[in-house]
């Protein structure tokens, strides 16, 4: 218990923008209608592909001749890019369709 | 020391560009727009890791070997990635989503595995890393089984007797095994790659038994994990914009799940453990039956084509068969001889919300012409001829009046109310959920059996020539 407290008063700055996010995500697609449901969904997919930062970080963490680690990590940068790039173009796909038509 | 200041202010940037981008993808006018500003976001931080990222203890590896990899990595995931979103089918999105989704819990769960040995002594850190890999394979597998699921490589829900409490055991077993790791401080990579197996096992077993008519909900669920996963490496990094990307899908995507979910008066407990059931299914499949009626082409332009108001309801049939342009062409052909014509989108049509208008508006339906259920259940009352194009438990009458009915309770289109009902189906095969539909019976009810995108063309040849 006294570990999780003092885990707690450690990262005290991390949990405040824990909980502030988990409000602000809450209220931000707090009134979307259902017709944006997938293109929003997709977006958000699109966003939690931040995962690769994390495995940038582990690229620049590793030293050049760990070979294992390098490779792993490798397939980590081409998973998340996947996530990101494959996120974001289809978002944009979908929303493509949205645009406004010119009625004559 | 300034460095990790310019690198933090990127991230802020980043986070608000999230934030705004959400915010922008709720509203159909700014929602394109929004999707760029996170992207724009998520490359500034990319970069910023790149070129600015320092290692606390000044141990950063920015070698020729290093940065190649990572460059190459980004490369391919990007070639990949980018022929893969252009070219897929409209039809196909539902499961392209849940297979990114599923590369970020991978990548997620990947990042565990190679800090696991980094951290061990560390029981906060270890404790961390324990949780994003198994949220992390969690949402992998998971989204594989999903996406086989949508893509029909998989289209049986397979059930386990008891499946429920074998799932709850493999939980509890992956948790505690997990939990054990922390606890002793173990370095072993036989109790990390065997919590790596079963939480990856739990995946599997969490999404096979649910049904595809609950597919969206289970993608948007996983989708709010993988967030969860990415907050998690924002904790062990002490990494702020992982931090709030993650947990900001974490959050919106726990919030649309539940909105996905009220749209089928579906609880979120009984989507997960109370997968539509087969005996269920079986008993409402037995109830008393009448004969069908089926139409001819020619009856069928007929009536449609000396009506005065026109009500079509498509489902994940049309989107099936691709035809989502010639359902506008008819449109607009019955709209030319003074036809009302409007579209009636239930909330869940398709394979995801919003997946009929994203189809509807590929083929320049103009989206006025889209109406959501609370605002057309009225107007079938004053309809001539409800047509319905692959669609089937979204008008399910057993939803309101048959309480031993699985779907019961879930909000349907009236589509009975009106003068007549054409269904165009494929075959008299029980819908997405398994279970008989009643509404086909009715006298009103007239069945053009054939694939949509033919049968529709046919039509609209005929209503020429009359």
């Amino acid at each position: 218990m006294s570990n999780f407290i003092s885990f707690l008063g450690e990262h005290i700055d991390k949990v405040y923008v824990l909980i502030l996010s988990i409000f602000v995500g809450v209220e931000v697609i707090g009134k979307v209608p259902s017709v944006l449901h997938t293109p929003l969904m997709s977006g958000a997919n699109a966003i939690h592909g931040v995962v690769i930062v994390g495995s940038i970080i582990v690229m620049l963490n590793t030293e050049p001749d760990n070979i294992l680690l390098l490779s792993l990590g490798f397939v980590a940068v081409i998973l998340g890019t996947l996530n990101v790039v494959g996120g974001f173009v289809v978002t944009d796909r979908m929303l493509e369709m949205f645009k406004k038509k010119d009625k004559k | 020391m300034t460095n990790q200041y310019i690198l933090d202010i990127i991230y802020l940037i980043a986070s608000v560009t999230f934030v705004l981008g959400l915010k922008m993808l709720s509203n159909p006018q700014t929602a394109r727009k929004g999707n760029l500003y996170a992207a724009f976001g998520m490359t500034l931080a990319i970069l910023g890791t790149i070129f600015i990222y320092e290692n606390p203890n000044g141990e950063t590896f920015r070698t020729s070997v290093n940065l190649g990899l990572i460059f190459g990595g980004l490369a391919i995931g990007t070639t990949i990635g980018w022929m893969t979103a252009k070219k897929v089918k409209m039809t196909a999105m539902p499961e392209l989503v849940s297979l990114f989704n599923g590369m970020g819990g991978a990548c997620a769960a990947l990042i565990s595995l190679l800090e696991f040995h980094h951290n061990v002594g560390h029981t906060d850190r270890i404790s961390i890393i324990m949780a994003g890999l198994i949220i992390g394979s969690v949402s992998f597998s998971g989204s594989m089984i999903a996406f086989m699921k949508l893509n029909g490589t998989l289209s049986k829900s397979i059930r386990l007797p008891n499946y429920n409490i074998i799932n709850l055991i493999l939980m509890i077993v992956t948790v505690g095994v997990a939990v054990f790791v922390v606890a002793s401080g173990t370095d072993s990579s036989m109790w990390l790659y065997g919590t790596f197996a079963l939480a990856l096992m739990y995946g599997i077993f969490f999404v096979v038994p649910i049904g595809g008519a609950d597919m969206p909900v289970v993608i948007s669920l996983l989708n709010s994990f993988t967030g969860l996963a990415a907050a998690f490496g924002g904790f062990l990094y002490n990494n702020q914009v992982m931090l709030t990307g993650g947990i900001l899908v974490g959050s919106a995507g726990t919030i649309l799940t539940l909105a996905m979910c009220k749209a089928m008066n579906r609880p979120l407990f009984n989507v997960i453990f109370g997968a539509f059931g087969e005996t269920a299914a079986a008993g409402a499949g037995a109830s008393t039956k009448g004969s069908i009626k089926d139409i001819t082409i020619s009856d069928a332009a007929v009536l449609l084509n000396y009506s005065k108001k026109v009500i079509i309801v498509p489902g994940y049939g049309l989107a099936v068969a691709q035809a989502q342009h010639i359902i506008h062409e008819l449109e607009l052909i019955l709209e030319e001889r003074g036809v009302q014509v409007k579209y009636a989108i239930h909330p869940v049509a398709g394979r995801m919300p919003g997946h009929m208008n994203v189809l509807l508006a590929e083929s320049n339906v103009d989206y006025g012409k889209l109406s959501e259920m609370e605002e057309i259940n009225p107007e079938f009352a004053s309809t001539d001829v409800v047509l319905v194009v692959g669609a089937n438990d979204v008008v399910n009458p057993a939803a309101k009046n048959d309480p031993s009915s699985p779907i019961y309770g879930m909000p349907i289109l009236d589509v009975e109310a009106a003068q007549h009902i054409i269904i165009n189906k494929r075959s008299m095969n029980a819908g997405y959920a398994g279970i008989e539909n009643q509404l086909f019976y009715d006298p009103k009810t007239s069945m053009l059996f054939g694939d949509a995108k033919d049968a529709l063309t046919k039509l609209v040849n005929e209503i020429k020539t009359l």
